[in-house]
């Protein structure tokens, strides 16, 4: 009998053996495998690969340890960094139901009778998108919170027709340069307005303003929706999800569009994706709404189903002519932040957001009595606020590390030794209070 | 009992929700108090369902069962690559020590993730013969997009702004003209010749100065690896414009050739199709676009570099970058999966996947040509389209029927309706991940669907007859959108 090395590399994978292949060949009407390839001009067929030899599961194991091992982890340090990705505890239940490979491992449910668990998550989804936004409909997820941004200008401007994006000044540095990239060979352009400023230029599309804003301030919105209205221009605003457990959602200050980043609800920080976009607007516009969107309706026996619907609008109907090119809803990470926003519930993301506001108020109190450290404003903030060092916060976060501590945001170049730092409810009291007598030290 | 155990099951949140259910139990605050903001800022109230834990995972995992999926069906779902996704990846990319960090981190700090998307940079290099790649695309329409960017881009940079006319084969993906169209291009639809190719003669005519590029799918959608390949690129070339290939198709190509090497200057790979990368019902994946040197300066933010003083790895920005595609550096998680699948094959595994999934997709050809029309018969690559054109004819039976039929069977149906050159096209790939046993019992269940079509067509226009939902009202969904619970459609 063979041992399993006489047999050389078989892949986990591939079930058909040598006999099952000669048989299927035989069937086929070929002599062999090369002969299926034939179409590819010879000079070009069966080129080297250069790739490593196969490892086991345990050899990969060691290998990634290895790589981990190059890592410095948030959670094995404390972490106060934020700046658009937060760290919030994930119950159980998401990953070990978001996990389930009836969900992981199906497709895009092109076919609702054999989808109907990804469809009615999906419809769940954007139901309490609705809720958490009190915006009227929302589509089955983007890419992250800053597709969805750019994707809001391009619908705003398919919805009005006019070419200029003005921007509020708060917006994170980040999407306004993702909005650049989605929209450059749009025959858009884009203008900056400073808080105080009343007047947008003639032919501006829609107003983008972000709240909490890039250093972490919430504003009172109705005035900017007041400003975008006037100019016959749309309200977009980017929201983070969390701050709405606590703060006046965007559709009560007649946003026209809100978008967010689904990753604070339930979702790892994992380097920075996957993420899920959150994306809503107000119902008149749903027909200019890029992406996917799940509807409810009746199958042929009078019983509740959902299908994706409005169809019309994408790409693999309307071609060069679709709302956009995308194609994913990215919908297991979608199924993560529904079940986490049911875990939590009515009462949990307003207990998580008020825990996030406590701490970072307990922080930021303590910091600024510090000498030599300052508050950047004294506006009202959620989880994240903006601190002015004594020195480059480089040199600040490179002395906190040495004591486990992954300090915040350096910001030094848009304010002079400016710092953003973010707490949740995982930054402990205990931590906190480390965070400050660390800095305390550094003069 | 007036209740059908189907309306519990689809009962949604809101309306399983009573006020005083808890899902989570969630500490206290140990800070003191501190001073609110004014009333004007905070939320009086929030409606969000209330519900027990148990009841959640009931409810999830419930409706869970209502899918098909790679791990309980045959999923033959051709241009998808629904093939098994390694257990190890999902366990990898779980780690903390990866999937913790946080992307803001400094670079010092995250060495580890760096030289992994680093050494991911460089296999996909290798196993597609190009130079240089950006990982960030977050989908395959991602890339496309980074791709279209960057033709636009190097176009502008050498002053040949009249380049905006992409040309993309009549059996493309809808996605390609929509990502051209994002980039600023004008579409041009190339046809298909009788055997399945690009039109040679349409595209020397179509070329000229205009020409910014062509975007191509090889093997095509049709299944057919294109024979002309070498002459569409020259073609392209010599008028001057970039060859785009959509690696949505890549699976029958590893190791059998290089994209490099025939002439590609920017290609996509689909990592949640040829690298396993779950699907998810719709997402996540990633589509990282791979290019030639003289296109590196463009490519989308951020690349990985290795500093080769210090041997450190550090997140680049190219030159005249086309920009970022989201806020960080692609989708990590879905990386990390690829990443993982590449190491566990090695080179002779993955030299084995696209010699299985041409066989198998070969096989079923051969078993079923006499029962379906072979709309190209020839020799195909991973994947195989019939027609069932004739069963329409002949008993009105329409590709729509023969797939929802397969349901009954517990198979997912193929893709259908696509490519759009084919009339009722039933585009079938098995992926290598298919044992031969699974492939004969298709091939049996697709022989007796073909005289069910005859028999008792009946049978195939109500299929499928044991799922959650028999055949829905599409029109209506789209006529009254409902898209979300509220108090008053929902009760």
């Amino acid at each position: 009998m063979n041992t399993h090395e006489d047999l050389g590399y078989i892949s986990p994978y591939i079930p058909n053996t040598d006999l099952d292949r000669k048989n299927m060949l035989n069937k086929i009407g070929v002599s062999s495998i090369d002969e299926l390839f034939k179409d590819i001009p010879d000079k070009y067929r069966n080129p080297n690969l250069n790739l490593t030899k196969p490892l086991s599961e345990f050899e990969l194991k060691k290998y990634i340890d290895e790589i981990c091992s190059m890592n410095i982890v948030p959670g094995d340090y404390s972490c106060f960094l934020g700046g658009g990705s937060y760290q919030h505890h994930i119950p159980a239940i998401v990953n070990q139901l978001s996990t389930r490979s009836e969900y992981m491992t199906s497709y895009t449910p092109y076919q609702p009778e054999v989808s109907q668990g990804t469809l009615q998550t999906e419809y769940e989804f954007q139901s309490l998108c609705c809720l958490l936004t009190n915006m009227e409909v929302a589509n089955a997820g983007m890419y992250d919170g800053s597709t969805s941004l750019a994707e809001a200008a391009l619908m705003s401007a398919r919805i009005n027709k006019k070419s200029k994006i003005a921007i509020l000044n708060t917006v994170s540095p980040t999407y306004i340069e993702i909005l650049k990239t989605y929209t450059q060979y749009q025959g858009l352009s884009i203008y900056m307005i400073e808080e105080n400023q009343t007047k947008l230029e003639d032919d501006t599309t829609c107003l983008i303003v972000q709240n909490p804003n890039f250093y972490g301030n919430i504003d009172d919105m109705n005035k900017f929706a007041d400003i975008a209205h006037k100019h016959e221009a749309l309200l977009v605003a980017y929201t983070d999800a969390m701050s709405l457990g606590m703060f006046i959602p965007p559709g009560d200050y007649d946003a026209d569009i809100a978008v967010a980043e689904g990753q604070t609800l339930g979702v790892p920080t994992s380097f920075g994706g996957p993420y899920v976009g959150i994306f809503t607007c107000k119902k008149k516009y749903i027909r200019q709404m890029p992406g996917r969107i799940v509807g409810a309706t009746e199958d042929t026996k009078g019983n509740t189903a959902y299908v994706l619907t409005l169809q019309t609008r994408e790409q693999h109907i309307r071609r060069e002519n679709a709302t956009s090119n995308i194609c994913t809803s990215v919908a297991l990470i979608a199924l993560m932040s529904t079940i986490y926003m049911a875990s939590l519930g009515k009462s949990g993301i307003k207990h998580i957001a008020e825990l996030c506001y406590q701490k970072a108020h307990y922080a930021s109190n303590l910091i600024n009595k510090i000498p030599g450290y300052s508050l950047l404003s004294d506006k009202v903030f959620f989880r994240e606020f903006g601190i002015i060092c004594p020195r480059p916060p480089k040199e600040i976060n490179k002395i906190l590390l040495e004591k486990k501590i992954i300090g915040g945001l350096d910001i030094s170049d848009k304010v002079e030794n400016g710092m953003l730092i973010s707490i949740t409810e995982l930054n402990s009291k205990e931590e906190i209070d480390l965070l400050v007598s660390a800095l305390s030290e550094i003069k | 009992m007036n209740t059908k155990i189907n309306d519990i099951n689809r009962k949604l949140l809101m309306d399983r929700s009573s006020p005083g259910r808890v899902g989570a139990t969630l500490p206290p605050s140990d800070v003191p108090k501190q001073k609110l903001p004014p009333d004007k800022y905070l939320r009086e109230n929030i409606n969000l369902p209330e519900l027990s834990e148990s009841e959640l995972v009931r409810y999830f995992s419930k409706l869970s069962q209502f899918n098909f999926s790679i791990d309980h069906n045959f999923y033959p779902l051709g241009s998808c690559t629904m093939k098994y996704n390694p257990k190890i990846n999902d366990e990898i990319a779980s780690i903390k020590g990866l999937s913790n960090l946080h992307p803001l981190q400094d670079e010092s700090t995250v060495q580890g993730a760096l030289k992994l998307m680093f050494e991911l940079q460089n296999s996909l290099c290798e196993i597609t013969g190009m130079d240089d790649i950006s990982l960030a695309p977050m989908a395959g329409a991602d890339g496309e997009l980074a791709g279209m960017l960057m033709t636009k881009a190097y176009h502008l940079a050498n002053e040949e702004p009249q380049r905006k006319k992409i040309l993309i084969p009549d059996s493309a993906h809808g996605t390609n003209p929509a990502s051209a169209a994002m980039a600023g291009f004008e579409v041009i639809t190339l046809p298909s010749d009788h055997n399945g190719n690009a039109d040679i003669e349409a595209l020397k005519s179509s070329v000229d100065e205009t020409l910014a590029g062509l975007m191509i799918t090889l093997p095509s959608t049709l299944g057919l690896f294109d024979t002309n390949i070498l002459d569409v690129c020259r073609i392209v070339h010599n008028a001057g414009g970039i060859v785009y290939g959509d690696g949505a198709n890549l699976n029958s190509l590893l190791g059998r050739v290089k994209l490099g090497e025939l002439g590609f200057d920017i290609i996509h790979s689909n990592l949640h199709k040829t690298f396993t990368q779950p699907h998810g019902g719709g997402g996540p994946g990633a589509g990282p676009v791979i290019i030639k040197d003289f296109l590196s300066d463009y490519l989308p933010s951020p690349v990985v570099r290795l500093n080769q003083k210090d041997n450190s790895y550090s997140l680049y920005s190219p030159k005249n970058t086309v920009g970022k595609m989201g806020a960080f550096h692609g989708n990590f998680g879905a990386l990390v999966r690829a990443y993982s699948y590449i190491k566990t094959l090695g080179e002779p595994g993955i030299n084995q996947i696209s010699q299985n999934a041409v066989i198998n997709a070969n096989y079923i050809r051969s078993q079923l040509k006499d029962y379906y029309d072979l709309p190209f018969n020839r020799t195909c690559m991973h994947e195989v389209v019939f027609s069932a054109k004739n069963y329409k004819q002949e008993y009105g039976i329409s590709a729509l029927d023969i797939a929802k039929r397969l349901i009954d069977y517990g198979i997912h149906p193929p893709t259908m309706y696509f490519p759009l050159i084919v009339d009722e096209a039933l585009l079938i790939e098995p992926t290598e991940t298919e044992s031969k046993d699974t492939l004969d019992y298709f091939i049996e269940v697709m022989k007796v669907i073909s005289k069910e079509a005859k028999d008792n067509p009946e049978l195939l226009r109500n299929a499928p007859h044991n799922t959650t939902n028999s055949r829905v009202d599409e029109a209506k969904a789209a006529r009254n959108p409902n898209l979300r619970w509220s108090p008053i459609n929902n009760t």
